[in-house]
């Protein structure tokens, strides 16, 4: 018995490792976050930048939802509202704490959090930056306790109805939110810094929405927390709870008679999930500055959906370049570029896959072939006959999706991750077949 | 007394028009098990080509007379009868190539769908970005009154001519030779096809008939609410179609009578919600019997309950 224990000692990695690996996340996230700040982010234009906010917290979004939606295989279709509860907190705590905190909800950051014009002058880390980063993580955990809830009916419910209980979440959630009571407008600070607390938790804006947020979001804190999902979700997926989760998405029953909690894991894919989201409505809220539940209903949670379905269930990889394609698509179509290097690109890209693997598939090339040649002629035509394309993007966007769907319709890498398509017919990680 | 009354009436009403829109849901769910998300849309379809056709047939111009009876009559089976097709080559071009596929890919075409018919309606070519009023088909005045309760010729239309149409679905459904082809495909449609059965074919006519009760129900609103039809992209649209989905849930999903059953049940929860406790939350009463029938009976009111075999 002493033997296998300490058999079991030299199999463990060293103790002095403890510590480096717990905290190499933050590091790389901190890292990336920086470059994103520093070097990328003042050499595109401002639009640029913006796009790139926006698709790092859709990056967060999606990638969270793989949670569920992909690893768990559980179907959730209240994402948004996850997202609603966990921006309202974060914005609640932003707005009044400022107030009630620094008397004032104007901007009081320091650098990493400057969006205006020209050199802070102020500190590297304000005030205000502590308690946006505090309120962001309290949106989360408020996120993940309504996860809670909502995740326990699926003891219950499977499939489709647990999916209807989402969405009936969310649109509760919305509604909730939009009868809440006007908020205490900026100019009217100095009163509410005496107004008790209770009163003013429930001054949500209503269905005018929650505004004039100061916007503390930036590249800096986008990217933080967007390495910090991607590797937290990556780790989950090779985790014990991970093969949990993938077991009960391939055979629910299967993995009840393995021995997998089924109910217990299915809520913690739930709070996790909920978690990153609620997180997330933090960054939405205070990089635009305002938050309005109805922009939160079941269609933004179709967006995320669509984003994991079309990088495959499960995959992050897919998620994330799913996330960063349909966040910049919209903008590409509204000026639509020359379709042949792209289609090109994506030629090369497959053939070399192909090659790798040895294992040719003809009629993807063809079709992405004459696809490419399709798309090309028609912008010539409707260049040549003075149509304007901006004008059928939404058009162009909803064909699409259904043409991915019927083309392809395990998404852009299955279950794999981006990086194992190049492995030789390897199994992937959680691969059921 | 009166506004109960009232109430009872409207929620009647407005319960009648999700019942028809949530008989296409139910329909589509028993056989393919999975929600057509873009059922809201063919419902908003119906509204704009109802007007479309008045506006051909001469109905609404300034200084016309209130049309003739049969004149409705004609822009309602306009509206289905292009609905239906409508309602068949969505089956055929979007659904029908993914039969093997998950479902899950089948309820992100529909979203595709969806879109695409949206923003297809939006056009310069198609309705336009703008909100139209529905032409006057009727007499706006009330008929009569009953203890109060002011009943107008439109209502009786839109309450007579759900009544006609859900009695013509009972009777295909359950009286012919097609209507127990559906009825075997729903229940099992391998076995069904071993049967002979041709499934494309009974799936494509389900189609068809869902989308032509949405284009009735879509002419009966615009009967019932003459004032604005919003634009085909207006989420009012879809929050109608998703409290009509929820109605098929709450009646059992999958069962033509709970549909029936389940879009009064969702209309009189909605009026009486609004009439005698607050008009603010009252999409949240709809979901929040949605989550207390899923929680307590999660089949439905007429759902059976189906035990999973391994």
């Amino acid at each position: 018995m002493n033997r296998l224990i300490d058999h079991t000692r030299q199999l463990s990695p060293p103790r002095w490792t403890v510590l480096p690996r717990a905290v190499w996340p933050l590091l790389a996230g901190v890292v990336v976050a920086l470059i994103a700040y520093y070097l990328v982010g003042p050499n595109i234009s401002g639009f640029s930048s913006k796009l790139m906010l926006i698709a790092g917290t859709n990056i967060i979004l999606a990638v969270s939802l793989t949670v569920v939606n992909g690893f768990t295989g559980q179907f959730s279709m209240g994402h948004a509202g996850f997202m609603a509860v966990g921006g309202y907190i974060s914005a609640t705590i932003t707005y009044y704490g400022s107030i009630k905190l620094l008397g004032t909800a104007e901007f009081a950051g320091g650098a990493l959090s400057w969006t205006g014009s020209g050199a802070h002058a102020g500190p590297f880390i304000g005030k205000g930056d502590l308690i946006f980063v505090a309120s962001c993580i309290m949106g989360g955990l408020g996120s993940a306790a309504a996860g809670y809830i909502v995740g326990l009916p699926s003891l219950r419910l499977r499939g489709d109805y647990l999916a209807i209980v989402t969405l009936g979440f969310g649109e509760i959630v919305r509604v909730l939110l939009q009868g809440t009571p006007d908020q205490v407008q900026p100019w009217k600070a100095s009163q509410a810094v005496d107004t008790p607390w209770y009163e003013l938790l429930i001054k949500l804006g209503g269905p005018k929405g929650f505004n004039l947020l100061p916007t503390y979001t930036t590249l800096f804190w986008v990217y933080l927390f967007v390495v910090l999902t991607l590797i937290v979700c990556y780790r989950l997926k090779t985790s014990s709870s991970g093969r949990a989760f993938l077991s009960i998405r391939e055979d629910e029953v299967a993995a009840q008679a393995m021995g997998v909690d089924v109910t217990k894991y299915k809520v913690r894919a739930f709070v996790i999930a909920s978690f990153f989201a609620g997180l997330a409505g933090g960054l939405y809220a205070m990089d635009i500055g305002a938050i309005n539940a109805g922009d939160l209903g079941f269609q933004k949670s179709f967006d995320f959906i669509i984003m994991v379905v079309l990088g495959g269930m499960g995959s992050i990889s897919g998620a994330t370049l799913a996330a960063i394609i349909l966040t910049l698509l919209p903008e590409v179509l509204r000026d639509l570029p020359p379709v042949w290097p792209a289609g090109l690109v994506l030629l090369g890209i497959m053939a070399v896959v192909q090659a790798v693997r040895k294992h040719w598939h003809v009629k993807s090339l063809v079709g992405v072939g004459i696809g490419t040649i399709v798309l090309e002629g028609a912008r010539q035509f409707c260049l040549s006959q003075g149509i304007n394309i901006a004008d059928f993007r939404l058009i162009l966007y909803a064909l699409l999706l259904i043409v991915m769907m019927i083309a392809r319709p395990q998404g852009l890498f299955g279950i794999r991750e981006v990086w194992e398509l190049f492995g030789r017919k390897k199994k992937a990680v959680g691969s059921g077949q | 007394m009166t506004q109960f009354l009232q109430t009872l009436f409207d929620g009647v009403t407005v319960g009648c028009l999700y019942a028809l829109i949530a008989l296409g849901y139910t329909m589509v769910y028993g056989i393919l098990k999975f929600i057509n998300f873009a059922h809201s849309d063919v419902f908003a379809l119906g509204v704009w080509l109802s007007i479309t056709i008045a506006s051909w047939l001469g109905i609404g111009a300034t200084g016309q007379p209130t049309p003739a009876w049969y004149m409705g009559l004609l822009v309602l089976m306009g509206a289905m009868v292009i609905c239906g097709l409508v309602g068949f080559t969505i089956e055929r071009v979007a659904y029908k190539p993914l039969r093997k596929a998950p479902r899950l890919n089948v309820l992100i075409t529909a979203i595709g769908v969806s879109l695409l018919l949206q923003n297809l309606g939006q056009q310069k070519f198609t309705f336009g970005p703008y909100p139209k009023s529905f032409p006057t088909l009727m007499e706006s005045s009330s008929l009569f009154s009953v203890s109060g309760v002011q009943v107008r010729l439109s209502d009786v239309a839109v309450i007579g001519t759900a009544v006609v149409l859900m009695a013509a679905l009972q009777y295909l459904i359950y009286h012919t030779k097609l209507g127990s082809a559906m009825r075997a495909v729903s229940f099992n449609t391998r076995n069904a096809s071993l049967m002979g059965i041709n499934v494309d074919r009974v799936i494509s006519f389900t189609f068809i008939v869902g989308t032509m009760l949405a284009a009735a129900a879509g002419f009966l609103y615009g009967l019932k609410y003459e004032g604005q039809a919003k634009q085909t992209a207006d989420s009012m649209w879809v929050m109608l179609g998703l409290k009509a989905f929820v109605a098929a849930v709450v009646g059992g999903i999958g069962n033509v009578r709970g549909a029936v059953l389940g879009g009064l049940l969702i209309g009189l929860i909605e009026f009486f919600g609004v009439a005698y406790l607050s008009s603010q939350y009252r999409d949240a009463y709809v979901f929040a019997i949605l989550i207390l029938v899923l929680l307590l009976k999660p089949e439905g009111v007429l759902g059976k309950a189906t035990v999973e075999k391994v």
